[in-house]
């Protein structure tokens, strides 16, 4: 039992890895696409600031009366990829944007068959 | 200064891309990003010649030391991709200017160069950094920027392509970024040096084993290594020529260097050695690639496709000799980072005059024909580069594909030699079609006519094609400096 | 929105309050979570929010375009010029200790700059973001 309560937040990591994987491959609109991709995102970053949270630590900034500290490495860490995780949403919905005023769809059979129909006409 | 040149590698065009998105003017991004790239490789070679004589190069970010500070570290591997990267971009940077002016907007041309310089960056970023995380951080700078390179095609195709390669390069990432994560949970550090050290210590080898998994598959994808090799057809296929040209020769290449990195340098031997049949996997895996896409590329009829499968098929020689892993194959592999650089850069920055020319920017094989006639010397390029591409004796093909046979026949696996052998020859029969195309087939009656690509586009390409004959005669750089990095990764056994 | 009595004064009181709430997250990044990103973030979604209440002409007339395009090149030129500050006062780069008198003022005052670099770029490109995504659908221009 404590291996599945001891160890709740990797759980939900599995779980948002696992769900955001799959919404990513499974859906073919392009914008749930995106959600896919955010949600593994946000499981990668609960994989790196869960762990880093010491049992009986405290805010990892200096004070009397402390000695054990939570590890802020993980935070400046995630930080990072949260403003990468933002950048490449940015990039993504202005893709999205684009494809929808060229192809006029944003789900990817409509795209497809649009592609396949110029080609042969 | 000159202690300082591992860190000005990496700014130099960090700092040039939000210049040049200020002074916004085309002809002066054009100027900033060719001098830049110039300077890289300058500090490139500086970098090489200097870790050649005197070692490893360790340069502290912030004067703070490893392993609490990032730490850039130049050895005899990051100096041989640092000096592919960097020629790639010198070569390639100044022939652009005709090539974005004809496809892309002209009010927008100076955000290309912007991405250019930060692609550029990230690429010599990811090389020369010796911390995980870096890592990381630099793949994403380079990756998003060359997204934005591929969308700005002319052909619509070009935004669903850009989009795919984001998602599975973004994925990519986030898997490697796992995999780091779970390495830092077991160790506590993250400095590549210091992770080698430490892992040799932790005794619960499971989150490591799947650590090493996450990279794998997550560098596996941004190498296009066979099957996560989706995006790449389609990315090469309708991105501008200049952005083609440019990420050909590098982004799977800098892959490479990374999965060399943690394999080699990263994690000791003895903890893949054991049960992992991570030698069977490559190997299994680039042979598939090599036949697989070898013979999709075959029955292609958009040139540029046909060339993009072609490189999934080079990158299943290189993890070939990754899986090999003797001195021998890890030579032929290192050597054709290089080696399949600059040949497909020279063809790639070929394929871009001839479009310049055709106006179009999907070309099918069959309105090349009479192209001997048209553009002799485009034409003879892609014949040069086309036999480098097989691999026929006296090209720099050639070179690396020797070394990956020998390495395959000390190991005594004749049925891999074969599948060598094969690829290559189906590798001749594309190019074999391309050259009947070319020069036996006369021009069909409304095809174009403007002559041969423009005076810097040429000088560029032939450049390119002058050093595939190069580094088949000469290979004192090309494997000399492979062979010193192959040591190097194997030195700990 | 900006027929709407409510959203209009309560935006008007709301937005000086935003702003400064972005200033302080900036500065007291050292002490508390905080810190370039975060106040970049909240500074643009002040702007944002103005925008949204009184429309965005209005919301081009605070932060003109291309005024935000500078300060996304210009807060990125600030973090890369402290870096080359370290080399120049004989460290690496991004050196803090020899920025100031002691290494402890040095070190303060190099987080300061890069940081004030960070929330300059990222402001700059949340407006950037936000303008370029609501101009699609008022001129279907040119790609």
């Amino acid at each position: 039992m404590s291996a599945i309560a001891g160890h709740y937040s990797y759980w939900v990591t599995v779980f948002l890895m696992v769900a955001g994987l799959y919404i990513l491959i499974a859906r073919t609109n392009l914008l749930k696409k995106l959600i896919g991709l955010a949600i593994l995102q946000t499981s990668v970053y609960l994989l790196y600031i869960a762990p880093g949270k010491l049992i009986g630590g405290t805010a990892p900034i200096l004070a009397n009366g402390f000695t054990t500290y939570s590890n802020p490495l993980p935070h400046v860490l995630i930080l990072t990829a949260i403003v990468v995780g933002v950048a490449t949403l940015a990039l993504g919905l202005a893709l999205v944007v684009r494809i929808r005023e060229t192809y006029g769809s944003i789900e990817e059979d409509d795209i497809l068959a649009r592609d396949i129909a110029d080609a042969d006409g | 200064m000159g202690d300082h040149l591992a860190v000005l590698q990496v700014v130099l065009p960090l700092a040039a891309a939000p210049l040049i998105v200020l002074v916004r003017d085309r002809g002066f991004a054009w100027i900033a990003t060719t001098v830049v790239s110039y300077a890289c490789l300058a500090i490139a070679v500086g970098l090489a010649v200097r870790v050649a004589t005197a070692g490893p190069i360790s340069y502290e970010i912030g004067s703070w030391p490893p392993p609490w500070g990032i730490e850039y570290r130049v050895d005899a591997l990051s100096a041989f991709v640092l000096v592919l990267v960097a020629l790639t971009a010198s070569l390639v940077a100044p022939y652009a200017r005709r090539s974005i002016a004809a496809e892309v907007a002209h009010d927008r041309a100076y955000l290309m160069y912007a991405m250019y310089c930060l692609c550029l960056a990230g690429l010599l970023g990811i090389t020369i950094t010796g911390d995980a995380f870096n890592i990381f951080v630099f793949l994403e700078i380079s990756s998003l920027a060359m997204y934005v390179l591929i969308a700005l095609g002319r052909n619509r195709k070009a935004l669903v392509a850009a989009y795919q390669y984001m998602l599975m390069g973004t994925v990519g990432a986030t898997f490697y970024v796992i995999g780091v994560g779970l390495l830092y949970l077991m160790t506590g550090t993250l400095n590549l040096v210091d992770l080698a050290a430490r892992l040799r210590e932790v005794e619960d080898l499971r989150p490591v084993l799947a650590a090493l998994a996450f990279i794998t598959v997550g560098i596996g994808l941004k190498l296009a290594l066979f099957p996560l090799h989706q995006w790449l057809p389609n990315a090469y296929a309708y991105a501008p020529s200049m952005a083609t040209a440019f990420i050909a020769a590098t982004a799977t290449k800098v892959s490479v260097y990374v999965l060399l990195r943690f394999y080699f340098t990263v994690f000791d031997p003895s903890l893949h050695f054991g049960d992992v049949p991570w030698r069977e996997v490559f190997i299994a895996l680039s042979v598939a690639g090599m036949l697989v896409a070898s013979l999709v590329a075959l029955f292609e009829s958009d040139v540029k496709r046909l060339f993009a499968y072609s490189s999934v098929a080079q990158i299943g020689y290189i993890t070939l000799g990754i899986g090999l892993d003797s001195q021998a194959s890890l030579t032929g592999s290192i050597t054709h980072l290089m080696n399949h650089g600059v040949t497909k850069g020279a063809i790639f920055v070929l394929l871009g005059g001839v479009a310049l020319r055709a106006g179009a920017m999907s070309m099918s094989v069959n309105s090349l024909a009479g192209l001997g006639q048209r553009m002799p010397l485009s034409a003879f390029g892609l014949v040069i580069a086309g036999l480098s591409l097989i691999g026929i004796p006296g090209t720099a093909g050639f070179v690396s594909k020797w070394y990956l046979i020998v390495a395959a026949l000390e190991q005594g696996h004749w049925w891999l030699v074969a599948a060598i052998l094969a690829a290559s020859l189906i590798a001749a029969a594309y190019v074999w079609r391309l050259i009947e195309v070319a020069y036996l087939r006369p021009a069909a009656a409304d095809a174009w006519q403007r002559g041969e690509a423009p005076v810097g586009m040429l000088t560029a390409a032939l450049a390119m094609v002058a050093l595939c004959v190069y580094f088949g005669f000469d290979t004192t750089f090309s494997v000399g400096g492979a062979q010193e990095a192959a040591q190097l990764l194997r030195g700990t056994r | 929105m900006r027929n709407d009595i409510i959203l209009r004064v309560i935006a008007k009181i709301f937005v000086p309050f935003m702003l400064v709430f972005a200033l302080y997250v900036q500065f007291h990044g050292d002490f508390g979570p905080g810190g370039g990103f975060q106040a970049g973030v909240i500074a643009a979604a002040a702007i944002v929010f103005y925008a949204l209440i009184f429309g965005l002409d209005a919301g081009h007339r605070l932060a003109p375009e291309w005024i935000v395009e500078k300060m996304i090149a210009a807060g990125v030129l600030v973090y890369a010029g402290t870096g080359f500050a370290g080399i120049f006062l004989g460290g690496n780069y991004l050196d803090y200790f020899v920025l100031g008198a002691d290494p402890v003022s040095g070190q303060h005052r190099g987080i300061f700059w890069v940081e004030a670099g960070v929330a300059l770029t990222v402001s700059g490109v949340m407006l950037k973001l936000f303008y370029m995504f609501t101009g699609r659908g008022r001129e279907p221009e040119d790609a």
